[in-house]
Formats: C-alpha cells, structure tokens, sequence
C-alpha cells in the first residue's frame, strides 16, 4: 500500500506559517497514516482500524442519548442507540477484529445501560462476544459499562499507541483520544460545508463521536489549539469517504 | 352584504358618555360602528370588514366599552372578571392599541379596566392579571396559547363575553392561525355564550374567514340561543345590563355546523377608490432582473415631490439594494431611511419613530410595515417590482392616506419586461375590485400536538371531548380520529412505532376520570416555555468587529502583534445559511452598509464596514419571496394574448411581444408554450407556465430527473417567476413533451426527490419544535441558538428516515415542505391545466420570450454532488501538494 514518507512542502504564507500536511494516502475509501511509526486507518463511519493489531477504536458512541432526553421530556427517537450497533456490526463484519476498543462516553449518562432495550442489549452482548471488549473511561457514563462486561480502563495502550478519553495538551507522540467530537467547516467554490473529521497533527490523533445524535465541535476552536499546537489536518467524513482537507481551508463556526 | 340604512335610528344605541364623547370631537359614530353595537346586543358575532382607516379597532371595541361603562357604579373594588379579549399578531400592535383605547376610555371617564399582555410583560405582572384580570386584555395568539396551558384556565376565562381578533386575514392562513383556532375552540367550551368580532382586510374567500371565526361556535343571536337551552340551567348571576348568559358548554357536534354563511358580516363602505400609476420608465426596460435600477432616478424624483412616501420591495435584499441605490441619486440629501425584518429593533424603532414626528421623506421597507401600526401621514406608497398578489397590493396601497374618503396613492414600479404585464394586470385587477384569494389552510398536525400537551397542562381533558372541539375548527375539520390519536401519542410517549418511551410519559391519563394530563410541573413547565408557532430560522447577529483595546492611550505601550477581535454593536441579524455561503472577505449590503465578513464566532458574524467597496456582493436572494398569485397569473396570461389590452404597455414591451409573435408564438391563455433550442453546445428546454418561482421550481427539479431518465443529460434548470428553463448535452426536440409533463409527476419523482433534500431536514426541524420534540428553551437552561437546534434535529431526521420513515412529524414535514417551499398544490393545478394543451416550437435560436430567462442563469449550476464537490477540491490540493 503506498504510504508517502515526505511531507509536503510548506508554501509561502506571510502570517501565519502553514503547517505541513501529515504523510497520508487516499486508499479506497480511507485515509491511511502514520502516527508515530504506527500505521492507522481513518474509516469513513469515524472509526480507526490498527492493521497489524488488529483493533478497531470507535469514540464518543454516546448510547441511550435518545433515551437520556426522554427522562427529560424531549421525545427523540428512540433509534440512536441501534443505529450505531448496527454500523459497528457492519464494521466488525468487515474487518474482523481481534479487539473493539470503546473509548470513552460509551453511553450518554452512567444510567444509559440500564435503559437498553432487550433487542440492543442482545445485540452488543452478541458484538462483545466476537472479540475483546474494551471500554475505556469517559467522563458522561463513567464506569457504568462494566456492568455489560468487558475490559475496563482509563488508559490503554496497543503497541506505542496511547488511547484514553480525554485529549492530552502536547501529549506524546502516539496519543489517540476522543473526547471533543471534531468536526470540520471546509470552504471552497464559495460556499462552505460541515461535517464530523478526524484531527491530527501526524503525531497525535483526536477522534470523531461515532453516536448518532452526538453534536460536535470546529476543530478551528481553541480547545485543539492546546493539542495541536501546530495546526491540525482534518480528516473529513465525506458521505462515503473519507476525504483530508488541509489546514488553511478550515474555518471556524 | 349589508350596508347600514337609517343610521339615525339606531343612534339610541349609544349611551350618553360615547354620544357627548363623539359630539365633543365633531366626530359622528359610523354606520358599521353602530352596527357592530346593535348585533352585540342581540348576542351577535360578526366579522367587520373594513378599508384601513374606517375606525376599525374602535369599531370592534365600542359595544364593549358600552356594556363594562355601568360597572363604573359598582366602585374601584368589583370584582375582578375578564369581559373582552383581544387578539392581535402583532406585539407592537396590541400596544398600541391599548394606548388608543385607554385615551377615549378615560377620557369618557369609563373607569374600565385595560391591560396588554405580550412576551414583554414581566412576570410579576403577567401573574396578577391571571389572579385580577382586567375588564379588556389585549394580547397575542402565543399568550392565549399560554393562558389555556396554565391551571385553572376554565374560571379564567368563565366570564368572557366578547374576543375580538384583529387582522384575522393574516392571522387565518398560517400556523399562527392553527392554533389560534384550537385555543378559540377551547374557549367556546369555557364561555359558551361569548361573542367573537372579526377585524378584517377586504378579502376574496369571506366565507372562509366567517367559518374560520365561528367554527362550530354557533352564529345564532343570543335570544335564539337561550331559547334552544333546556329550560332551568339559567344563571343569573352576571352583572352586566342585558346579558343573558347559557349555563354549560353545549356539546360540541363536529358536522352540525349553523348559519355559516356570510350573514355575519358587516362592511364597512369601501373608501374612495386608489389611485394606481405604473411607471412607464423611459429608460430602457431590463429583460430580466429584480432590482428595478432603471428606474431609479424617477423614482427618486416622485419622492421629491412627496411629503413621505412608503417604498415597499419584496425581499430584503431588495430593500438594501433599493436604499443604497436611492441613497446614490440622493442629491438633496433627503431622509430616506430603511426598515426590515433583520434590522436591530431598536433601529427599527429609531426609524418609525422619525416617521412619526414627520422627520422622513421615503422609507424603504418589506412586508414589515405591512400591517398594523400607523407611522406617520403617508401619502404615496411605492411598489417596486411585481407585487405578486392584489391582496398584498391592496393592503400595502391602504398604507397610504389613513384618511378615510381620500384616495390612496401608488406607484407601481416594474423591474423587467414580464412585470411590467404583471403590474398592468394587478392596476387593472385592483380597479375592478377583482381579488386573489389564499387556499384554505390544513391545520398542522405539529401546531395539534403543541395544543393538545397545552390542554393537558391547562384543564385535563377527555380525548372524545377534545376531538369533537378540534374538528369543530376550521383548519382540522376533516382530521380523523386516527391521526388525532397519534398525535395524543406523540406528544405522550413520541408516537414511535418500533420502541416506546412508555416509562417517560408526558401526560398521563387519570384512572378514574380518564383524563389527560401533564405528568408533573416540570414537564409543564417546559411546555408554556416552548409555546408558539414561529420558529425563527437560524440567525446570527451581525456585530461591528474591533480589536480589542483598538484605542491605546497615548504613551501605553504597544502590544506585539494585532490583539484579538471583539464583537462590537450589533446591528441586526442576517439568515445563517446567508453568511454560511459567504468566504471571510466577501463583501455584502446589510443595514444599508456594505460590510465584510471576518467570521462567525458562535452565534455572532463579525464584520467590518466596507466603505472602500463600490459593488457588494449582494444576497443572493433569487427574486421576490411571494410567488405570483394564481389569480394573478391568469390575468397576465390573458394580457399576453389580448392585443387590445396591450395597447397602455410601453412600446418597447409591445415590441417584444411582437417579436415573440414572430419568431415563435404567443400561446393562448389556456395554453403553456415549450421552446426547444441549441445555444452555445447546449440544449435548451423552456416552458412558460406563469405560476411563480416556488411551483416551477419544484417543477424543474421533477422535470429534470425525468429527463435524466430520458438519456438527455440535463445539467441545470432554472425557474424565473414566469418561466422555467432545463438545459442539457442532447437535443430536447424530439421529447414526448405530454409525457414528460404527465401529472405521475408528483408521485415517486416527488417522493424520491424530498427524501434526499435538505429542504425535508429544516422543515421537520421546525414541525419537531412547534411539536415540541425539541426544546427551545429548556427550564433553568440558557436560551438554545437555533444553530444548536437545526444541528440536532438533522442528526434526528437521519435517523427517523431510517427507522420509521412513516413518522407523524415526517408526515407534518411532508405537507409543509409541498405547501410552503414546493407549492405543490399548484404544480398539480398546472400539469392539470394544461393537458393536451402543450404547444411546442423547435426553434434555430432563443426567443424574446426565453430571454430573460437566460439572462438569469449565471448563477445556477449542477444540482447535487456539489457538497461533495467541496470537500474533493480540498483533498485534491492536499493530492497536489503531495505528487
């Protein structure tokens, strides 16, 4: 597969020097590059596949949001948590993984598991019986998912990969982390379009809220300038792909 | 039809204080003043229609002013009991009124209560009006909505005995009006002996707006009600001289509708006829366009002559454009000021104000000093661009000359060639007396679950008993008991098929009575704060931007580096998707300033004045956003074909049309005319149905994907307001055109087409609030922007698509997407009509005719794929930067 080893050069930008664009390559329907020396796969649903460990990370599910604003009065449908089995089933279909690893905000609130209803219950217990099962601490349901079993941590580490929720400021290379729901504002032929991404400086990786009713946060904001101190490409979740869009055509909200 | 005779001896019907109150004023009350006072006195409703001007509101409110002035004996202490309410869309406008009635009242020295309740009311205020009302409330559709959704609603309302709804016309046709009509309909079943008063413009369907009054309540004078009562249920415990009053809310029976015809309508003499001018502009007459730039000079000059006259555009980006353009030919410097929608209130206020102290000469403005509220003495309106209906012309002319017997003045300004036809046939139309009509209104199932969660939170209520009182209204007479169901369920558990929120119940039915009601105050609460029909699209505020600390003090050091930018003045608020299509450094006209975009920082868009700019990049609003009215449009199509009636056009649009005659053909008015023509590699098809921008636009897209089907290749299409334009790579000559215009059209074309469309994602968002899906405003929570809202509730229609696509506010989204954006009703009248009507011309080149169409594609393009486009461009760079 090819993998670029040099990055591209700077162009000439008076103010504010561009940051260069991370190796990368266009694979498919993918994004494939290196974090540290890892190979990593962006997918176009918003998880990440590590090839050579097998692993597949899904961030910020968010189940039982649905439910969560019933109690409160506000009847959304009652489908979010389905929906997002559902597209992890396909992707576990697809690449069958050795490891699924949840990280963090798995559920909306630490009351989510217990508001599954049978049909998803019996589902993701079917999903967590393919694999391992790894939750890892988020901050909305805490470590509420251990009651469905699995393996529990904050941090978890696959090879020189760091994984864990909440998003370091100048983390070491290899850091994964969730957490803030990136999504990306891309201008062009004069109009502009917004969608869920990937953010990454090549080193460190923040991933997008795989939850369908998950809202979401301009990667332009300034809580990634803490992590990206350097600027960040966003790694856009087009409709069937996923599609890298450079620094200078991000724009804020 | 009854005008008033032998208006003297009716003049006993006015007590003494209003008779000396009158004679003091030189002033004489008007026959359908008095009129409105004897038909209150038998029990009467009645729906005034009346000219601006007639004394209207006055009317409306005389008989009950009459029958609360003996009350003045009983002391400052009586008791507290609501007598009259009324009803106004307009917050501004109840106000005001309030202000106008509480002069003669006190005045008279009536000793009546009157008070206004609006959102702006404060709460301690609003509180003790529900423990004291006053003897009148003036107030707004959205707070009646609030007073039936709190507790003890029923004895609030027990003693009313008059409503009085103002502008009804506007009200009557819109979501506004659908809960408007739930709520009346409640009332009837809490005061069953009230009277209602109508205030209306001259409309076309009177019999509509009287059933949309009146629903089920019934339109039979008191006396005949009493006498239909069972004997033995009297109550005389009412006050008020010759008021009977019946004891128990007759059951209401949803099709035994009495006396629904026009017999409760009383009119006012129309005043002295308007007089209409249409500019004949000497200057060259622009194919295509709406900006009317040609005739700006005369415009100008007209308002030179002019002590204030009212320039009314359709859009506001028209209105910015037409402002900045006057302001550049403004030689004398006159005040010319501009209002609209998206200017900040208090700028608003600034300009009506300056009217009103007579410091204008011109006030550009859209459909914002439409109704209501006097500013000023007016004494020209002008019309510039088509004014697509002869309602909306008829009322926005009554602008001018508030006095009575004199005749309005306008100026109709056309900006191309087809509005020039279109002026000519409104002037024409409005002469006649001759008016187009709005269709009747089905009420929405979102504005149903709304009222049925305020009922529960009000009264408890029993679903027979609620359904029977909803289809006596008008707009949900034909609801069946099945949707009326669902709706119960949606607003109960959410309505969903597949998994329920049982558990999370929002009212609850009581055991023994089987009663709805709200589940606990918390849930109540959210509801009154979520109240109402309008939900305003996404806005941001437009905010002088300025670097933080910009003005240093002498000797500060200076900082390395710009400081950050802060949001400044706000100078109104400007549509999301508007800014959402600018890049940061373009340039555009607001608040009659050319600004330029620095960026959106959450809900603000921060910009800085331009002034350097001489061409903006305008909103592209395409054209006006009233489509050509139906009625309309028939007289224009006529015009087209008559010669005789050509005969007052300017010459250079006689020409036209006679060149259209030669080199194709003018269709006859029952017709609609294709043109198939190759121009510059492309293949052009152009169809002239006359039915306004929103039907042939959805028209296009529909007859687009058929000729995708066809092998044609099309690329774009593009609706004007008259015509509608598909072009493509392969010759369109050879089409079975009947086919093609079949009305299977509106079928799974349709179907397939809204599924995929953005436009179903902001509808349903909408339906999902007013149905109270989704909040706007969570109890202890701040205020969400409705960026927040549209972004959940796009994730929510996903999602809903997917697993229940059948979803009752999917089917709510549906009908206002096909009535509001689609027009969906009148492409169907069109592909109807002209059945076996088509008339086809292969032509070698563009007819005069197609002309302006073409002249307005420069901006269309590829339809679909094009976010998708957006986002390739990106990574492609990133694919260059990397080769």
């Amino acid at each position: 597969m090819p993998l670029l080893s040099q990055s591209a050069p700077k162009p000439q930008r008076p103010r504010r020097p561009a940051q260069a664009v991370p190796p990368m390559a266009i694979v498919g329907d993918s994004v494939e590059m290196r974090l540290g020396d890892t190979l990593v796969t962006a997918l176009p649903d918003g998880a990440l596949w590590i090839g050579d460990a097998k692993t597949l990370i899904v961030s910020d599910i968010h189940l039982e949001k649905g439910s969560s604003f019933a109690l409160r009065g506000q009847m959304l449908p009652p489908y979010d948590t389905h929906a997002a089995l559902l597209k992890l089933t396909d992707l576990m279909l697809r690449l069958q993984p050795d490891i699924i690893v949840s990280l963090g905000d798995s559920f909306h609130d630490s009351g989510g598991p217990a508001r599954m209803d049978a049909r998803d219950r019996e589902l993701l217990r079917l999903l967590m019986s393919r694999c391992d099962w790894v939750w890892v601490e988020g901050n909305h349901d805490g470590r509420a998912p251990e009651t469905l079993g699995g393996a529990y941590h904050d941090t978890l580490h696959v090879g020189a990969l760091v994984l864990k929720h909440h998003p370091t400021e100048a983390a070491a290379p290899g850091e994964i982390a969730g957490h803030l729901h990136p999504c990306a504002r891309v201008v062009g032929r004069g109009r502009s379009v917004r969608r869920r991404c990937f953010a990454t400086d090549g080193e460190r990786l923040v991933m997008p809220a795989f939850g369908a009713y998950t809202g979401d946060l301009n990667v332009c904001d300034d809580a990634f300038a803490k992590i990206f101190p350097d600027g960040a490409t966003a790694l856009v979740l087009g409709k069937d792909r996923v599609l890298p869009a450079p620094n200078e055509r991000l724009v804020g909200d | 039809m009854r005008y008033i005779e032998g208006v003297d001896a009716r003049a006993p019907l006015l007590p003494s204080p209003f008779e000396e109150w009158f004679a003091a004023r030189g002033w004489a009350p008007r026959p359908h003043q008095l009129e409105l006072i004897s038909r209150a006195q038998a029990g009467l409703s009645t729906l005034l229609i009346a000219p601006t001007g007639a004394g209207k509101t006055l009317a409306g409110f005389l008989p009950s002013l009459i029958e609360l002035a003996p009350l003045k004996a009983e002391g400052s202490r009586r008791p507290h009991r609501l007598h009259t309410l009324y009803i106004s869309p307009l917050k501004a406008l109840t106000t005001d009124v309030a202000r106008n009635l509480n002069t003669p009242a006190s005045e008279m020295q009536l000793g009546v209560r009157i008070e206004s309740r609006t959102g702006d009311t404060p709460p301690s205020k609003r509180q003790r009006q529900r423990a004291q009302p006053p003897d009148i409330l003036l107030t707004t559709p959205e707070q009646l909505s609030l007073l039936i959704a709190s507790e003890h609603a029923s004895v609030f309302f027990e003693d009313l005995q008059a409503i009085i709804i103002d502008e009804i016309h506007a009200l009557a046709p819109t979501k506004r009006g659908d809960l408007l009509a739930l709520a009346l309909a409640r009332l009837q079943r809490w005061a069953p002996t009230h009277r209602r008063i109508g205030l209306s413009a001259t409309v076309a369907d009177e019999e509509g707006l009287v059933r949309w009054l009146m629903g089920n309540a019934s339109t039979l004078s008191l006396a005949e009600r009493v006498a239909a009562q069972r004997p033995g249920e009297g109550r005389s415990d009412v006050q008020a001289p010759g008021r009977l009053s019946a004891p128990h809310p007759p059951t209401p029976s949803p099709q035994g509708r009495r006396g629904e015809g026009t017999d409760i309508i009383v009119r006012a003499p129309p005043g002295a006829q308007p007089v209409i001018d249409v500019l004949d502009s000497d200057a060259h007459i622009p194919w295509s366009g709406h900006t009317a730039r040609h005739a700006i000079p005369e415009i100008y000059e007209t308002i030179k002559r002019t002590k204030l006259a009212l320039v009314f555009v359709n859009t506001r980006a028209q209105a910015e454009m037409t402002f900045q353009e006057l302001w550049r030919v403004n030689d004398d410097g006159l005040p010319i000021a501009l209002h609209h929608g998206s200017l900040d209130v208090a700028q608003r206020r600034k300009v009506e104000a300056a009217m009103a102290d007579g410091k204008l000469r011109a006030v550009v403005c859209t459909s914002t000093l439409d109704l209501g509220i006097d500013w000023g003495d007016v004494d020209l309106v002008i019309q510039i661009g088509a004014p697509k209906g002869c309602a909306r012309l008829v009322q926005r002319i009554g602008r001018a000359n508030h006095r009575y017997n004199e005749p309005s003045r306008a100026l109709l300004a056309p900006s191309n060639r087809f509005e020039v036809l279109e002026c000519r046939s409104a002037q024409e139309a409005v002469k006649e007396g001759a008016l187009d009509g709005e269709s009747r209104r089905i009420g929405g199932l979102d504005c149903l679950a709304q009222h049925v969660m305020g009922c529960a939170c009000g009264e408890p209520f029993d679903a027979d008993e609620l359904y029977a009182e909803i289809v006596s209204t008008l707009p949900y007479q034909n609801l069946a008991r099945a949707q009326f169901d669902r709706s119960v369920d949606l607003v109960a558990t959410g309505g969903y098929a597949l998994r329920s929120y049982d558990r999370y119940r929002r009212i609850v039915q009581d055991p023994h009575t089987n009663r709805w009601r709200a589940r606990n105050a918390s849930v109540a609460q959210q509801h009154r704060m979520n109240v109402g029909a309008i939900v305003e699209s996404e806005m941001l505020d437009v905010r002088l931007a300025h670097r933080a600390g910009a003005r240093p003090r002498p000797g500060t050091p200076k900082k390395e580096g710009p400081s950050p930018l802060v949001a400044g003045r706000r100078l109104g608020q400007i549509e999301e998707y508007f800014i959402e299509g600018l890049a940061p450094g373009d340039t555009f006209l607001f608040a009659g300033e050319i600004l330029r975009l620095i960026g959106v920082r959450e809900t603000d868009a921060l910009v800085v004045r331009a002034s350097d700019q001489q061409s903006p990049k305008v909103p592209s609003y395409a054209g006006g956003k009233f489509p050509l009215s139906t009625f309309l449009a028939d007289r224009v199509r006529l015009m087209l074909h008559e010669p005789k009636r050509q005969k007052a056009l300017p010459p250079q649009v006689r020409e036209w049309i006679k060149m259209q005659k030669r080199r194709s053909v003018v269709p006859a008015p029952d017709e609609m005319l294709i043109e198939t023509f190759p121009r510059g590699g492309k293949h052009y098809l152009v169809c002239y149905p006359f039915e306004g921008r929103l039907a042939q636009q959805t028209l296009g897209v529909l007859v687009t994907r058929r000729l995708e089907r066809l092998g044609k290749n099309p690329i774009g299409f593009l609706a004007s307001e008259y015509a509608m334009a598909v072009w493509g790579l392969e010759p369109m000559g050879d089409i079975d055109f009947t086919q093609l215009f079949d009305e299977d059209m509106l079928g799974d074309d349709l179907e397939s087409w809204l599924g995929e469309s953005t436009l179903m994602k902001s509808t349903f968002s909408k339906c999902a609030v007013i149905a109270g899906m989704i909040s706007r405003n969570a109890p202890g929570a701040e205020r969400k922007t409705g960026r927040q809202v549209t972004f959940s509730a796009d994730l929510i229609y996903d999602v809903l698509k997917q697993y229940e696509p059948d979803h009752i506010l999917m089917q709510a989204a549906f009908a206002d997407a096909g009535e509001g954006y689609l027009d969906i009703k009148r492409v169907g009248a069109l592909l109807a009509r002209i059945k076996g009507k088509i008339v086809h011309r292969d032509l070698p080149h563009v007819s005069p005719f197609a002309a302006p169409v073409m002249l307005e594609m420069g901006k269309v393009g590829v339809r679909g794929g094009a976010d998708e486009a957006v986002l390739e461009d990106a990574a492609s760079l990133i694919a260059e930067a990397m080769s």
